[in-house]
């Protein structure tokens, strides 16, 4: 059974239809690539899984259970869509550290603040802030950055910062982790180790989407591809095939040669 | 009059002008922050009006701010409110100019919460949409983003022009001289029109400098404190 399921997200933007009927679906532990030119909607698409923006339409299922309903006014209110943001990560383009805080802090922050509403948290509170920042420890060290866990965003290079938010968002333990063109905002020659980053989260089979234009990194790192073309969804299939020479989607084919060029 | 004994009479006015600023910091500042909310707020009636009341307390001389507040109850309700309050004051406790300076206390408080709220205003709104989403994406509530993330950095971007206010504040606060309460400028006033001494007039610019000597430098510690990070 498919650990997420989208069915039929339909958004619009005032009279701009921007999403006119997604359906894809994600087993545990892979890694869908979306692909496709820029305004096709893929950054709308998972600003909606993250509930930044409200589908107009569309149900979302998790582990099968209907996990969201656009129809039901009630599910996307306050505090319940903070619940639900929590099965999602969400990494940005523009990466959006805080600045005020160091890479540790940053990891540890959101994780505390949610520590407590833990119902042992005035009595376990020593116990809980110790994992937590045990867990953020381990997370610097997997993305190579342990030694800059005191440097604060403005210290650290594009691509470090990158891995720090990366980082930030596995410290919340999401389902599935989003990334919008994470290394889109970055010198070509730090892309590699974002791109290093993600291949090891998809090698030890985090659940991953990711929105990007590196079609080198997709088709060797992805185990599906999406690919979006203003709206729908003009191609979902391995990744060997839309990569290969068999593939049947013409428009896709134009874009991975337009891409390639 | 000996020097000292004109610096001792100068000092009783500067103390008048030192209360002036310091209660007038210590109430606009927190009423600039819901007059800020007000228009940012989506409920447009609210914003409107909010934007108006602002427009006019900053288009209007802040001295004719402090006429109005000091004559309107007179005029209006026909009862000298801040005259009333001066007698009482003086004597029940012997100290002068009670009811003129809280006349001006009102106007200052009001006027500098406006023009704080403008300040808070455009440091909310230049804070990046980004860090908003980035906690929300991480299950942050509205008051734990503000409280824990937006808020030093509005804080950091709003120094260098609230220092600027605080600065203008202590100077503006010759104006209270225009319903003749004893500040400094008035006090040297005093000694012009009884002793004949001009001096002194020039010599309060001496006072005032060095007050803004030391704001500039706390301004100057608290710019360094917040220059460890940049946004
Ligand atoms: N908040 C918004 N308001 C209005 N239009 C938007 C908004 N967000 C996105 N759009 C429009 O939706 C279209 C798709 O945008 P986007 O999802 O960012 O595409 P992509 O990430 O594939 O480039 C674009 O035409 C864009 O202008
Ligand atoms: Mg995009």
């Amino acid at each position: 059974m498919a650990l997420l399921e989208v069915r039929g997200f339909k958004k619009s933007f005032g009279a701009t239809k921007v999403l006119k009927g997604i359906d894809f679906s994600l087993e545990k532990g892979q890694t869908l690539a979306i692909i496709g030119s820029s305004g096709s909607g893929k950054t709308t698409l998972l600003r909606c899984l993250n509930f930044l923006e409200t589908p107009d339409e569309g149900k979302m299922y998790l582990d099968g259970r209907l996990f969201f309903d656009a129809s039901d006014r009630k599910q996307t209110a306050g505090a319940s869509v903070r619940e639900k943001r929590l099965h999602f990560g969400l990494v940005f383009q523009n990466f959006n550290l805080f600045p005020q805080y160091s890479a540790f802090e940053n990891l540890c922050l959101a994780p505390k603040l949610r520590a407590r509403e833990r119902p042992d948290f005035s009595s376990n509170r020593r116990n809980i802030y110790a994992e937590i920042e045990k867990k953020a420890e381990d997370l610097l060290k997997k993305v190579g950055l342990w030694d800059k866990k005191d440097a604060y965003p403005c210290q650290l290079s594009g691509g470090q910062q990158q891995r720090v938010a990366i980082a930030r968002a596995l410290a919340m333990s999401p389902d599935v982790l989003c990334f919008d063109e994470p290394t889109s905002a970055l010198d070509p020659e730090l892309t590699v180790e974002v791109l290093n980053v993600l291949r090891s989260l998809s090698r030890e089979n985090m659940t991953m989407i990711v929105v990007t234009h590196e079609m080198a990194f997709a088709g060797e790192a992805a185990d599906r591809v999406l690919f979006m073309d203003e709206g729908v969804v003009a191609y979902d299939g391995t990744a060997a095939e839309a990569f290969g020479v068999s593939c049947p989607c013409e428009r896709l084919k134009a874009f991975i040669g337009s891409i390639e060029k | 009059m000996s020097f000292w004994e004109i610096t001792r009479f100068l000092l009783d006015g500067f103390g008048v002008s030192c209360l002036i600023f310091a209660v007038t910091l210590l109430v606009s500042i927190p009423l600039g922050l819901p007059i800020a909310f007000c228009s940012m707020s989506r409920f447009k009636p609210l914003k409107l009006l909010s934007k108006v009341f602002v427009w006019i307390i900053r288009g209007v001389p802040l001295m004719l701010q402090i006429f109005i507040i000091y004559y309107v109850p007179g005029l209006v309700f026909d009862y000298q409110l801040f005259g009333n309050v001066d007698k009482y004051i003086f004597l029940k406790f012997g100290i002068d100019d009670a009811g003129r300076i809280l006349a001006v206390l009102i106007a200052f408080a009001i006027n500098y919460a406006c023009y704080f709220s403008e300040i808070y205003r455009g440091g909310i709104e230049s804070i990046n949409r980004g860090q908003y989403e980035a906690g929300q994406v991480l299950g942050m509530t509205k008051g734990q983003i503000f409280r824990k993330v937006v808020l030093l950095q509005v804080i950091k971007r709003i120094v260098p022009p609230m220092s600027n206010e605080v600065i203008t504040l202590i100077k503006d606060t010759a104006l209270a001289n225009c319903i003749m309460v004893s500040e400094i400028i008035k006090q040297a006033n005093t000694l012009a029109a009884t002793r004949a001494l001009i001096w002194p007039l020039f010599y309060t610019g001496v006072f005032y400098l060095v007050f803004v000597g030391v704001l500039t430098l706390i301004f100057g510690q608290v710019e360094k404190k917040l220059s460890y990070f940049s946004s």
